[in-house]
């Protein structure tokens, strides 16, 4: 699914980030990223992405047989790379509903498809909408705008469900959440699993993964993954902190 | 706004386009270039005007060539462009009906593909290559559909040159009487030359019952177009009345220096909406259309509305602020606009509110998109005169940055004589983030779209003032404009 080699990137004119990743990421498998505060995860993350405020300078990114580093965002996702936003942008007068139904027809215009009829798509998103227990008046206002950190996740979520991905990346979407809402995110993720999708829960902390059980765990330290292994790793890492690693 | 029960001077074009009675050729139909006294005259006369009308013409002419020439253009403006040459412009450019088509092949491939966007149909697009339809959007009123249905209400539609002659006591009436001749240089310049545009009258008591629109289009190279419209609302009545403009692609810039004068009378609202979409120009600058306009409404009764919405994407350069004099006491005056401006285009504009009457109310939305080397200013004025007691205005302006090369300006004047008066004001600059960007694009939204989607958000309180069509159109309007804005 995602193969990442020797990857080398920086802040665009800034400081160097990651300093040489090699991540391996079959169908089917869950991935935990742990590390501690500025240690790369979220520029990982973003990277594979594709966001243009990284520069890769070194390596490559595979994703299903593709290389994928001069890849736009859009073409990124479009292949099937969900990125569950730490901070999700908020756009004034867009409605979710609005949105994700361009993004669903973007998807599908790409695959050969026709766009979704409305009825059809409407009875899908609120499908989902009530899944990851959303407000339905919140999807009447515009994107992300007033929404609290916890709703900022749940639209998250409803959006990774809608547009079903094959790679999740998932950028520190427990922090912040209350118990409730970090069931939510669980849900979908678990709600999600088969062996055709691949997940990449970058995270500080152990938490979230007492909800999802990760198939493998790595450490990242300044840019190089450092260790890697089962949960066990990440219970030893809550139990003992990331300092041996330091 | 359903196509069956819609006004439209293009819907039914090609019903009407041997009708009409220009039968004559291009050389013929075109006055002499250059202003005089007997080109007024010669406007007049072609339009078999009565005397009145001529005389009024006259009488504007003369204000025009011995004060407002004297005193130029007005100089306040945050625009720059040459020097206009009076003389050396068309004043009378009446359409030809002459069998001369040209085929789809002529035409350049942008325009197509800009028509295409749009949503005018090919046939419709085969229509505009062709010099028909050169006849019925050049400036002069062609055909108004639904004129016996509307005549049973009461309601007159129609165009002024025919206002002039069949509803010659209205037209005295209320003709200058929100924009005397002498307003401005181009409303003077107007005054004296202007062509045709529309006449509407909506009697006591009477909603009228469909959208009224008027389609306008420059066609004739080096031709001035100078339209002129007049609505009036009477007591108890309501009107909603649409405007969209288009011009095709030219070398040399056109001046468009329009009138409208609203009425409104006791308890009655007028709704003027406008989707402006003159020729901007080239990427480079070169040609688009000079959108000096005067549009001005007055709640002259009580309780009377008048409402302005604008969509401006075109033309190289527009001065225009529809503005209402908030007279009647309880009258409300509102003005919603999204202005944009891309490559080398120039906008300065805005409203003015004058509350004269009681407990009068206004509201300001003007919003500003500014890409390539563009330059917006938003320029409005609220006056609250010592009578108008308890007056209130909302005023909001926001500018939209794309690049770094645009410019947004924001020049607000306040004038307040009135100690009861409550007056708010908001200003906001942004920039299309990246992270709003990154957002969209990682959903599977291209940049473009994702862009498009961003801005048409930010002009949604704009937007949902149109009419359903019109805020679509408004929507695609804003795609093409912003083409190789972004990237």
């Amino acid at each position: 699914m995602l193969k990442i080699n020797n990857l080398h990137a920086e802040i665009l004119g800034g400081e160097k980030i990651l300093n040489g990743i090699n991540l391996n990421i079959n169908s089917g498998e869950v991935h935990a990223l742990m590390g501690p505060n500025g240690s790369g995860k979220s520029t990982l993350a973003n990277v594979i992405a594709g966001r243009d405020t990284y520069n890769v300078s070194d390596g490559e990114i595979i994703f299903q047989n593709d290389d994928i580093s001069e890849f736009l965002p859009d073409e990124r996702s479009r292949k099937g790379i969900f990125m569950a936003f730490q901070y999700p942008a908020e756009i004034p007068g867009v409605r979710p509903w609005q949105f994700l139904k361009a993004a669903v027809d973007a998807k599908r215009l790409t695959e050969g498809q026709k766009e979704m009829s409305v009825r059809e798509f409407s009875s899908f998103f609120d499908e989902k909408a009530k899944e990851v227990g959303i407000n339905s008046n919140l999807l009447k206002r515009s994107l992300n705008e007033g929404f609290s950190g916890g709703e900022k996740k749940r639209n998250e979520m409803l959006q990774m469900l809608v547009l079903q991905p094959k790679l999740c990346v998932m950028d520190e979407t427990d922090s912040g959440l209350d118990v409730d809402a970090l069931k939510t995110v669980a849900q979908a993720v678990n709600g999600l699993t088969d062996s055709n999708r691949s997940f990449l829960i970058v995270t500080h902390y152990q938490r979230l993964l007492d909800y999802i059980k990760p198939d493998f765990v790595h450490i990242l330290v300044n840019g190089k993954i450092v260790n890697s292994g089962d949960y066990e790793l990440a219970l030893e890492i809550e139990k003992s902190g990331y300092e041996t690693y330091l | 706004m359903d196509k069956s029960n819609t006004i439209s001077r293009k819907s039914n074009i090609s019903d009407k386009e041997y009708k009409w009675g220009f039968n004559t050729n291009v050389e013929t139909d075109l006055a002499p270039k250059g202003l005089n006294e007997d080109i007024v005259r010669l406007i007049s006369s072609k339009k078999n005007e009565p005397s009145w009308m001529l005389d009024w013409r006259l009488k504007s002419f003369l204000h025009w060539k011995e004060k407002s020439v004297s005193s130029g253009e007005p100089t306040w403006p945050k625009i720059n462009y040459p020097e206009i040459d009076y003389q050396d412009i068309y004043y009378y450019a009446a359409p030809v009906t002459e069998d001369k088509p040209k085929s789809l092949d002529d035409v350049d491939p942008e325009m197509l593909e800009a028509f295409e966007k749009l949503g005018v149909p090919l046939q419709e697009r085969a229509k505009l290559a062709g010099v028909a339809v050169d006849a019925v959007f050049d400036s002069v009123s062609v055909a108004t559909t639904y004129e016996k249905q509307l005549k049973e209400l009461g309601i007159i539609f129609c165009s002024f040159s025919e206002a002039v002659k069949n509803h010659p006591d209205l037209v005295k009436k209320y003709l200058g009487s929100v924009v005397p001749y002498s307003d401005n240089f181009f409303a003077t310049l107007n005054s004296a030359v202007f062509s045709d545009g529309s006449f509407v009258y909506i009697p006591p008591g009477v909603r009228c019952p469909i959208e009224l629109m008027t389609y306008f289009r420059i066609n004739t190279e080096g031709s001035g177009q100078f339209e002129r419209t007049l609505i009036i609302a009477d007591k108890d009545s309501y009107v909603s009345y649409l405007e969209g403009c288009t011009a095709p692609i030219r070398k040399s810039h056109q001046l468009h220096a329009a009138v409208v004068e609203l009425v409104a009378l006791d308890n009655a609202e007028i709704k003027y909406s406008t989707l402006q979409n003159w020729y901007p120009g080239t990427k480079e600058g070169v040609g688009g259309v000079y959108n000096f306009v005067t549009k001005r409404g007055k709640c002259l009764g009580k309780k009377s509305k008048i409402s302005w919405t604008q969509v401006e994407t075109g033309s190289a350069i527009t001065w225009k602020y529809p503005s209402v004099l908030l007279q009647g006491d309880d009258s409300i005056g509102e003005f919603y606009s999204v202005a944009l401006t891309n490559n080398h285009q120039q906008a300065d504009t805005g409203t003015k509110m004058i509350h004269i009457g009681k407990n009068t109310k206004s509201t300001i939305v003007a919003k500003g998109i500014s890409a390539g080397f563009g330059n917006n200013t938003y320029r409005g004025q609220v006056r609250v005169l010592p009578s108008a007691d308890n007056a209130t205005n909302f005023t909001q302006c926001d500018s939209l940055l794309i690049g770094d090369k645009c410019g947004a300006h924001t020049v607000p004047y306040i004038e307040v004589k009135n100690p009861t008066a409550r007056l708010e004001h908001e200003a906001s600059t942004s920039k299309v983030s990246d992270d709003q960007l990154f957002y969209l694009m990682q959903r599977g939204i291209s940049e473009e779209d994702a862009h498009h989607m961003i801005i048409t958000g930010w002009s949604k309180e704009v937007f949902k003032e149109l009419p359903f069509e019109f805020a679509m159109e408004a929507g695609q309007l804003l795609k093409v404009s912003l083409e190789g804005a972004v990237g």
